[in-house]
């Protein structure tokens, strides 16, 4: 399924425990040879698995980024076009731009909406409140849910004759079809699920934090806003990057639920649509799609290289 | 320690949380409360009015949607992917965790890094590879990888890899470093120090993971979509698609169809909502 997962590192809170105890590596006695050949399976096999199915498709990808192939023939039939894909699809390829747009437009409204309203609940609900609990369930049910299941469940609103926000509001618009509005239709749908997510990551981090800290700003008089601002967010710098890692990511894959609503057309263009409606659509175009493709992933490559660095460093001072 | 109102929030906060929480419920609320009502009496007394209770709504999703079948593949599909997942995660955590090789760091940029592509970017080539090896017939009807649950399976395992093995390998980090001193002074092979000493000492973050990844795979949309061609072999997530043509004139059908699908990760949030909550969190604590 489509979702960024968080392996989000607590936020700088030296315990005791890690604080005193360095590590004990061990020590590296010589294994025999029969442990050494399990050894060598057990990192073997699921490598193969990762390599195989995530890291040589992904170069393939590249390579035939250059190509131009229907992808009936055999390998012969590849026709090697340079930059030509690339240069097609930023020149003459007319949902692309449109597709950016969208990408760009499903990022700005999941920072602003939901990802903001997610922090937001978290910081309410880590604090005492009658019915914390009940609440977070609340917020955090909708997770579970799949966005194709979400984008299916939606239509009872958004639906042009039996949907209930045309009954409540006396209006006859078609919030799935009409490409002007689709798009809002599917982020207000999105952000249902997205707020709980967020909220539940936010809550993990803010339970790491050091009470004291607060304390200490309370004693100084700091109010609960300018306490968050200049002593907690500061503290929660790793899970911060975590959070803007996942947003981008999320953002970037879209995929499953404008599949449902149209299959991403009209109104509802996003790039991983147009990767997999190139390829699997009734014209194959190999190349073209692979370039798609690629651009995809030059840009998550930024941001996944941002979280590795944040993990990393994490597990490099354990 | 800070006690008494500062650590409590004032009413109108509660308020606030209490009625966005309430909006939170009501989509699902929606659907179930029009899942038991009659489409005859909604269309002629629309929407926003009650009444028109009945159960058939279920029974008609459930044959008309062939659900049944859809079920059962999702079942084919989640619960070896599951397994698997666990298995190989936790075996190449186990070598992160257990001995300090100089590729570890490597290793785990290399598992980590593969769960955040975007699955799209490696459809072309993947999507070629199916298609190219064969299976035999008593594998896959398509003859290929192609179209096959094997294909399904193995690329939803590759996907999940990295976030199981970095949870599972920092809980094995947790583990005390007698326990492998004093297990190699008896002799325990690798193996054995793997699956009857490890394993069963990390069972909650194995129980935590279980949760988390069969509400992912079941959940999963774009693989089954593009890779089981047939729509017969859909899991029920990429089902949806079609049986909105299915439901397309019926939305108090459309409801219980969403219900019914809804239904086995709400069960598991419910029930298990602690595990799937420390899944999803375990990565951020540190063990």
């Amino acid at each position: 399924m489509s979702q960024a997962q968080p392996t989000a590192p607590a936020p700088p809170d030296p315990g005791p425990e890690d604080a005193t105890t360095t590590r004990v590596k061990a020590p590296r006695k010589r294994l025999g040879p029969r442990d050494r050949a399990v050894v060598v399976t057990m990192v073997t096999i699921p490598t193969v698995f990762v390599v195989g199915l995530v890291w040589l498709p992904a170069l393939g990808s590249l390579v035939l980024s250059f190509a131009s192939w229907s992808g009936i023939g055999g390998f012969d039939t590849i026709e090697w076009v340079g930059g030509k894909n690339y240069q097609d699809i930023v020149n003459i390829y007319p949902p692309f731009w449109p597709a950016i747009q969208h990408n760009i437009i499903w990022l700005l409204f999941l920072v602003v909406g939901p990802t903001v309203l997610g922090i937001l609940l978290a910081v309410i609900l880590d604090r005492e409140l009658r019915g914390s609990r009940l609440y977070q369930t609340a917020f955090f049910m909708p997770v579970v849910l799949s966005l194709a299941l979400i984008g299916f469940i939606w239509q009872l609103f958004y639906s042009r004759d039996q949907g209930l926000l045309n009954a409540v509001l006396g209006t006859e618009v078609d919030w799935y079809g009409d490409p002007d509005i689709n798009l809002w239709a599917v982020l207000v749908a999105t952000a249902w699920r997205h707020t709980g997510y967020i909220m539940l990551i936010y809550l993990a981090g803010l339970k790491g934090v050091d009470d004291t800290l607060r304390e200490a700003s309370a004693i100084d008089g700091a109010g609960e806003v300018k306490t968050f601002f200049s002593v907690v967010f500061p503290v929660m710098r790793p899970i911060n990057l975590i959070v803007v890692v996942i947003v981008v990511i999320e953002s970037l894959r879209a995929f499953d639920i404008v599949w449902v609503v149209n299959q991403g057309r009209n109104g509802l263009e996003l790039i991983a649509a147009l990767v997999t409606s190139n390829v699997v659509g009734e014209a194959s175009r190999i190349g073209f799609g692979s370039a798609l493709a690629v651009i995809m992933m030059v840009i998550s490559s930024v941001f996944i290289t941002i979280y590795l660095r944040v993990v990393m460093k994490d597990e490099e001072a354990r | 320690m800070i006690v008494g109102s500062q650590r409590t929030r004032g009413p109108v906060v509660t308020v606030i949380v209490a009625l966005l929480a309430l909006a939170w419920v009501f989509p699902l609320f929606w659907a179930v409360l029009n899942s038991f009502r009659d489409y005859a009496y909604t269309s002629e007394n629309g929407y926003v009015s009650l009444g028109g209770w009945t159960l058939a709504n279920y029974q008609n999703a459930w044959e008309r949607g062939n659900l049944g079948v859809h079920f059962w593949n999702s079942v084919l599909i989640t619960l070896p992917a599951v397994a698997l997942t666990l298995f190989l995660a936790s075996m190449v955590a186990f070598v992160l965790a257990r001995f300090s090789y100089r590729f570890n760091l490597a290793l785990l940029g290399v598992f980590l890094a593969a769960n955040l592509l975007p699955p799209q970017a490696l459809l072309v080539p993947v999507f070629r590879i199916y298609r190219m090896i064969p299976l035999p017939e008593f594998m896959s009807d398509s003859g290929q990888v192609l179209g096959s649950f094997w294909g399904l399976i193995a690329i939803n395992v590759a996907f999940q890899l990295g976030f199981c093995t970095f949870v599972l390998s920092n809980y094995m980090k947790t583990l005390p470093h007698e326990l492998y001193e004093s297990a190699m002074l008896d002799g325990a092979s690798v193996w054995r120090q793997y699956w009857q000493l490890t394993m069963p000492l990390v069972r909650p973050a194995l129980a935590a993971l279980a949760t988390l990844q069969t509400t992912w795979i079941y959940n999963e949309f774009f693989w089954a979509t593009v890779l089981l061609q047939d729509g017969d072999k859909f899991p029920i997530t990429s089902a949806l698609n079609r049986l909105r043509g299915q439901f397309f004139v019926d939305y108090n059908l459309l409801a219980a169809g969403s219900v019914l699908v809804a239904l086995p990760v709400l069960i598991v949030f419910f029930v298990l909502q602690k595990q799937f909550v420390s899944g999803l969190t375990l990565g951020s604590t540190k063990g």
